[in-house]
């Protein structure tokens, strides 16, 4: 393969399209309203009215909107319909001959898709992540034909550097960085692991990624490891995501058969494998330690860090391990340059990141925003506010690590450090939103019962205080705790969080402290204060 | 070795390179509490007992996992860190069933041990209760889940000092389980030599010899260091 053949398989491919092409999405969301079904349908409409030469039915990625899914888009006329019905396929197909349609029709110029900015999710809802080809077509590949033939890996890491490109998977350690400690790590062998647990509740940015462009990830992996230096790469990826996993299995097959992955790339001399392995689910997982003993074969506990992954990780070889969104950002940075990339967000937050925008507001599904949009312009124009009128009070960010930011905060941007100084985090991207009816003690809880379940158990301050709060939690949401129960409640906090052995653990009582900084009266209303005065009385 | 000069609670206190800070205090004389420490098997960093504060890090370190470096200041017995042990002792005696006037290790069990050291009058907490089995089905040997820290010293000198892993855990948070083969009754774990290196190993009452009455069970976890010591004179 080089690039000759390359533009020849985008050329062969652009030839192949047809005139109209019918987006039908068949991710996981849309699936589970029967998009597949409807893809069929489509097909078979098209075909019944004799529009085989002109029209086109392609099964396509996520285009956002999933709250309104199934989605389908017909290009080139920009037609969006929503929530269709397998049984409406022959009527959006005689719509596109003029006929008049009662299917539910979107507004491809609502500010939910106007005030996007796709960059790793440019090809979401348009190509069909099953067909390499079409990746291709789309200039997929030649970031790495470019990588290899044209850059050192020092230049590489330099570009991503500059790009300032933070890690998407919650903690948003420069990428750069990441990557340059891991180049410099001595190492006989060295790993690349793209990290697609996603164990937060209510996110589901990965997985989607994972589906609609799998090869956008894959080919921002086989350029981190020529960057880094490594020639074996594992994506892991929970076993609840089997689409994901079938999508990533067939991009892997179709990439190797084309000499995209495997042995000497491009004619180069670099060679780079890939396999994937199936967690069980379990978020603690997604923690890179307890990841890394997962690939291993090894239960999925954390282990105190240093020594960092960077230098010892799998099978105690130098390990890059990122997110699958920071991998699908790889390929953009090097598409466009450092400078376009560092023009996007803000001074310390660069690019943009996806949200998987849920709970009391209109619009639910995948945003993808530059960084440094307010919360605001996220939940009132591109969420469309709460659906039913009842004031949105609080945004939850960041899932169980993360926190609780009040309304009155809303032009907070969205950027790494401006959501920390709010109390909360990034996170990987779960946005939930609150309205007036929430009872943020009870988010709390739920919070801890999660954190609760999920502890690996290893450590004492984790396994047993995040059972302890929680029962705390749940006696005071209940109307039967006293002042002493919240005091030991903020004490078990500052224990968890300062002595547990991982972040899972250190930032369990996030939730709880933000929920407390910005509605402790919600907390005071439920204690009694009668029992307050017998509480002292009892032994 | 090259040398390191340090402070451990303003002591003035030298230690080779690579030891660890808890190594370091313990050759001074300064005692920091453990429990999923033990000498000559791996670090674990488990029970967060020995979090020391080092000047410069905004973090607690475990001192069983920390490496000492050259000029480090380290407190191991702030006000903040001697409640955080309390509250972790606390948290333990709370998690499962602890009798100590019924139990066989009573008089001598770390974790009895560890109460009296860090202070520990009473529980705070609620008592958690949980129903757990004992297991007598190995001829010489029991498990009492109910006495359990999960420190996995067990796992470790079974696997690292016996070569064998007939233990490990199984199970998360709370649920978490110390089991025998894949969950199988200790009797019937075939990998099991009946050495007995777990016996030694636990801090608690939890592993036993059958037979053994109300605080009658001695052992002396330091013969787990001997042995790993003696093994590495001999090859
Ligand atoms: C309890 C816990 C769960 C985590 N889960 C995930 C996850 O599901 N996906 C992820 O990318 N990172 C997760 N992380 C963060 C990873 O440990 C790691 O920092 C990240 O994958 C690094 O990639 P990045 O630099 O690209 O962000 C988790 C961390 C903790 C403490
Ligand atoms: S903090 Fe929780 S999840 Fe992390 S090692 Fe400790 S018990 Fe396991
Ligand atoms: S194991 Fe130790 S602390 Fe627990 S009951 Fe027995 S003697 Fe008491
Ligand atoms: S049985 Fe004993 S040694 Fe094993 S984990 Fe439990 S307390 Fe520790
Ligand atoms: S002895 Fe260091 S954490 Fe248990």
């Amino acid at each position: 393969m080089d690039l000759a053949e390359l533009h020849a398989i985008a050329e062969r491919e652009r030839a192949r399209r047809k005139a109209v092409r019918v987006l039908c999405c068949t991710s996981s969301g849309c699936q589970a309203s029967r998009s597949l079904e409807l893809f069929h349908q489509l097909e078979a409409a098209v075909t019944a009215t004799g529009q085989d030469e002109a029209v086109e039915v392609a099964s396509v990625g996520c285009m956002g909107f999933c709250g309104q899914g199934p989605m389908v888009r017909v290009e080139p006329a920009n037609l969006l319909f929503e929530r269709v019905r397998p049984e409406q396929a022959p009527e959006i197909i005689a719509a596109l001959a003029g006929q008049p349609c009662s299917v539910e029709r979107g507004d491809p110029n609502h500010p939910f898709f106007t005030r996007q900015m796709h960059v790793v999710r440019r090809n979401g809802g348009i190509i069909d992540p099953e067909r390499i080809e079409e990746y291709i077509a789309a200039g997929g590949y030649e970031a790495l034909y470019r990588v290899l033939h044209d850059f050192s890996p020092a230049e590489v890491i330099q570009e991503i550097t500059r790009s300032g490109l933070r890690g998407r998977g919650g903690a948003g350690y420069p990428t750069g960085l990441k990557w340059a400690t891991v180049a410099k790590s001595p190492g006989e062998r060295k790993f690349v692991v793209c990290n697609g647990d996603e164990g937060d509740p209510g996110a589901f940015m990965d997985r989607s990624i994972l589906e609609s462009d799998p090869h956008l990830v894959l080919e921002g992996m086989a350029i981190a490891a020529y960057a880094v230096g490594a020639h074996e790469g594992y994506i892991f990826v929970r076993g609840e995501y089997p689409l994901a996993i079938q999508r990533l299995n067939r991009a892997i097959n179709q990439a190797r058969k084309l000499g995209l992955l495997g042995s000497q790339i491009f004619e180069t001399a670099f060679d780079f494998k890939v396999e994937i392995r199936v967690g069980a689910g379990a978020f603690v997982c997604g923690e890179e330690t307890a990841l890394i003993a997962s690939i291993e074969g090894r239960r999925g506990q954390p282990r105190p860090r240093p020594p960092y992954p960077a230098e010892k990780g799998l099978w105690g070889f130098p390990t890059l391990i990122n997110n699958v969104e920071t991998f699908a950002n790889i390929v953009p940075i090097i598409e466009n340059g450092a400078d376009w990339y560092a023009a996007i967000g803000t001074e310390k937050s660069k690019g943009t990141k996806v949200f998987a925008l849920t709970g009391k507001v209109r619009n639910t599904g995948l945003i993808e925003v530059p960084m440094g949009m307010t919360l605001r312009e996220i939940v009132e124009d591109l969420g469309g506010g709460s659906p039913d009128g009842t004031p949105v009070k609080a945004v939850q960010t960041g899932g169980p690590s993360g926190g609780c930011i009040p309304a009155r905060l809303f032009d907070t941007p969205v950027d790494y450090e401006s959501l920390a100084a709010a109390g909360s985090i990034m996170g990987s991207g779960g946005m939930v939103v609150m309205d007036d009816h929430t009872s943020m003690v009870e988010i709390a809880r739920f919070y801890m019962a999660f954190c609760m379940d999920e502890s690996c158990g290893k450590c004492v301050p984790c396994r047993v205080g995040t059972v302890q709060m929680h029962r705390l939690l749940s006696k005071i949401a209940a109307g039967q705790a006293t002042p002493v129960d919240l005091e030991q409640l903020e004490q078990l906090c500052r224990l968890v969080r300062e002595t547990s052995l991982c972040g899972l653990g250190q930032s369990a009582p996030n939730p709880v402290l933000s929920t407390l900084r910005y509605f402790r009266e919600e907390y005071e209303a439920l204690l009694r204060e009668d029992a307050a005065a017998s509480a002292n009385g009892k032994p | 070795m090259a040398a390191r000069t340090l402070t451990i609670d303003g002591r003035l206190v030298s230690a080779r390179a690579g030891e660890s800070i808890l190594e370091a205090a313990r050759d001074a004389g300064i005692h920091i509490p453990t429990l999923c420490y033990l000498d000559g098997l791996s670090e674990v960093g488990a029970c967060r007992l020995c979090l020391v504060e080092v000047a410069g890090s905004n973090r607690l370190l475990p001192a069983c996992l920390t490496p000492v470096s050259e000029g480090m200041e380290v407190q191991t017995a702030t006000e903040r860190l001697r409640e955080h042990r309390r509250a972790i002792v606390e948290l333990l005696f709370a998690e499962r069933n602890h009798v100590c006037a019924v139990c066989v290790a009573s008089g001598n069990c770390e974790l009895q041990n560890l109460a009296i050291q860090v202070g520990m009058t009473h529980v705070r907490y609620d008592y958690l209760n949980p129903v757990c089995a004992v297991d007598i089905s190995h001829p010489q040997f029991g498990i009492d889940h109910n006495r359990c820290v999960l420190c996995a010293r067990c796992v470790r000198a079974c696997d690292e000092v016996e070569g064998v892993h007939t233990w490990d855990v199984a199970g998360r948070g709370i649920h978490a389980r110390v089991i025998t083969d894949l969950g199988v009754p200790w009797g019937q774990a075939e990998t099991c030599t009946s050495c007995g290196k777990c016996l030694l190993a636990c801090p608690t009452g939890a592993i036993f010899r059958r037979g053994t009455s109300v605080a009658e069970l001695e052992r002396d976890p330091k013969r787990i260091a001997q042995i790993v010591a003696a093994r590495q004179e001999r090859w």
